[in-house]
């Protein structure tokens, strides 16, 4: 019996036009089966939102796409690569032009704002000087909005400072995509919007294609070109806000109303 | 048809398994997190030295206090620093300090990985280029591998300086007769396989304190039952550890 792996490498084309291609993902734990088939384009520079309701599997596809859980079938491709079969030095490669926005922040408690966001750096194996780390930091935080909040604790944060901070953390390797994954959960309407609006800074400063998994209108509204319907497991429809909210089928009218 | 309970026992059984043999996988291969252990070494060590050299002060004390009664009944009073040094370092010292590393350490990890699993920041560890398992498992456990043994000794050294001022609070007993008694009495077999055995209760006592965290469910109600678990189950282990130790001691012909 041949076990022999056949690992690919994580080579990006440059010049790509499609930053994410999703193609027939299914994805089931044990006999929940939560993504059936899904499929979607992500192109170059583009912000998609994917909306769904509550345990529909949008954090689970995000996660595919991180590599955090292997789709049972399907390919994800990140700029032509496929990532369902790199090993994990491969998906490290892939993880460095890869933000990943969590919903929680997923901000070391034992470490100061300044010690989170030099982890991804030292992490990965950056080679940088210390000075060229302080600019690192000192421009993540001012883009986020934070400057000189280095020495502070997570604990000393608020809830949208969080956010920021853990958006800063993502920035801090200049990422080619950044994926959010549920970026207002938690924040009150305004902080909510304030966000929205940084995401879209962020966009434009960095050059970003961004997806955001969300059932937060107003932040979609804002942050993204296009929307991705996920219902039943499957991409049901994709368009612009205002398209979407003209639609009359009941499932997408749904989350309108 | 098994029983569901019996079901669960033994699928919990096979996840530790499991978590364990991926110990022995993870620690051979490099990247070693030295940074990380040394920090853990601190924590577990050096932050547990005071709760254990207080507690096993105090054991030494009352044991001795405790014993005296009997051995005057029976004329044998002079035996008191070899009764009870052979009791401490044999036994109540190693125990009590891994049941002390049991309730602080054990829990501590737990908690702190459960909270980690829920805040997602495991996830986050691992999408920044780090394996987690590496990070945070093997560094715990080596470090409650080599600590738990060094506390256990600290305590032996505690617990008979409490024996030797419980020896004098109803007696007299000069402070080089008590050390010369001790040290006649106690010998390699009771030495060696009482340290040997803290190497084991460490062991224990990380990698189930490191299974609870990583396994947490349900969120902070989560968090709370995992310290809980690894507390629970860490300290029935360090017992059921010494029975084989002893066993194995008295088989050896040891005892």
């Amino acid at each position: 019996m041949n076990r022999k792996k056949n690992h690919t490498t994580y080579a990006p084309a440059a010049d790509a036009e499609i930053a994410i291609q999703i193609s027939n993902l299914d994805v089931s734990f044990g006999d929940n089966h939560v993504l059936r088939h899904f499929s979607f384009e992500l192109p170059a520079g583009k912000s998609y939102a994917v909306l769904g309701k509550s345990g529909s599997g949008k954090s689970v596809l995000i996660k595919c796409i991180i590599g955090l859980i292997k789709p049972n079938a399907g390919t994800i491709q990140i700029f032509g690569t496929n990532i369902t079969d790199l090993n994990s030095v491969e998906l490290d490669k892939m993880r460095m032009e890869t933000g990943f926005l969590f919903q929680s922040n997923a901000l070391y408690d034992s470490m100061t704002v300044r010690e989170n966001l030099e982890f991804p750096l030292r992490r990965h194996g950056i080679q940088k000087t210390a000075a060229e780390v302080d600019e690192l930091v000192r421009e993540a935080l001012v883009n986020v909005g934070l400057p000189g909040t280095d020495n502070m604790m997570p604990a000393e944060l608020s809830g949208g400072m969080k956010k920021r901070i853990a958006l800063a953390r993502t920035l801090i390797l200049k990422p080619k995509i950044i994926l959010y994954d549920e970026p207002t959960t938690g924040l009150d309407p305004i902080t909510g919007r304030e966000i929205g609006h940084l995401m879209v800074d962020i966009q434009k400063k960095y050059h970003t294609s961004s997806l955001v998994i969300s059932h937060d209108l107003n932040c979609i509204h804002i942050a993204a070109d296009r929307i991705v319907m996920l219902i039943d497991g499957t991409c049901y429809a994709i368009g612009t806000y205002d398209e979407l909210k003209k639609s009359t089928d009941l499932k997408i009218k749904s989350f309108f109303d | 048809m098994l029983p569901a309970g019996l079901v669960r026992f033994l699928t919990e059984i096979a996840e530790v398994t499991r978590f364990t043999t991926k110990f022995f996988r993870e620690i051979l291969r490099p990247r070693f997190e030295f940074a990380e252990f040394l920090r853990q070494c601190f924590f577990i060590g050096y932050k547990s030295l005071g709760l254990v050299a207080i507690t096993a002060f105090i054991m030494g004390l009352v044991i001795t206090i405790q014993s005296r009664p009997t051995l005057v009944e029976f004329g044998a009073e002079a035996w008191l620093p070899k009764m009870v040094s052979v009791s401490l370092v044999r036994e109540i010292a190693p125990v009590i300090t891994a049941l002390i590393c049991a309730g602080k350490i054990g829990s501590g990890i737990g908690a702190e990985l459960g909270s980690m699993k829920v805040t997602e920041q495991i996830d986050a560890m691992e999408v920044s280029g780090t394996n987690p398992y590496k990070y945070l498992v093997v560094t715990r456990v080596m470090a409650t591998i080599l600590m738990i043994p060094i506390l256990a000794v600290l305590a032996d050294a505690v617990s008979l300086y409490g024996a030797y001022l419980g020896s004098n609070i109803r007696g007299v007993v000069s402070w080089d007769l008590y050390w010369n008694q001790v040290f006649a009495t106690l010998t390699y077999s009771d030495i060696m396989p009482s340290i040997l055995k803290t190497f084991f209760f460490g062991f224990a006592i990380g990698i189930i304190g490191c299974y609870q965290g990583f396994n947490s469910k349900k969120g902070t109600e989560g968090v709370g039952r995992s310290a809980n678990a690894a507390v629970v189950i860490s300290s029935l282990l360090v017992f059921i550890i010494d029975l084989i130790a002893v066993q194995i001691t008295d088989l050896a012909g040891l005892t």
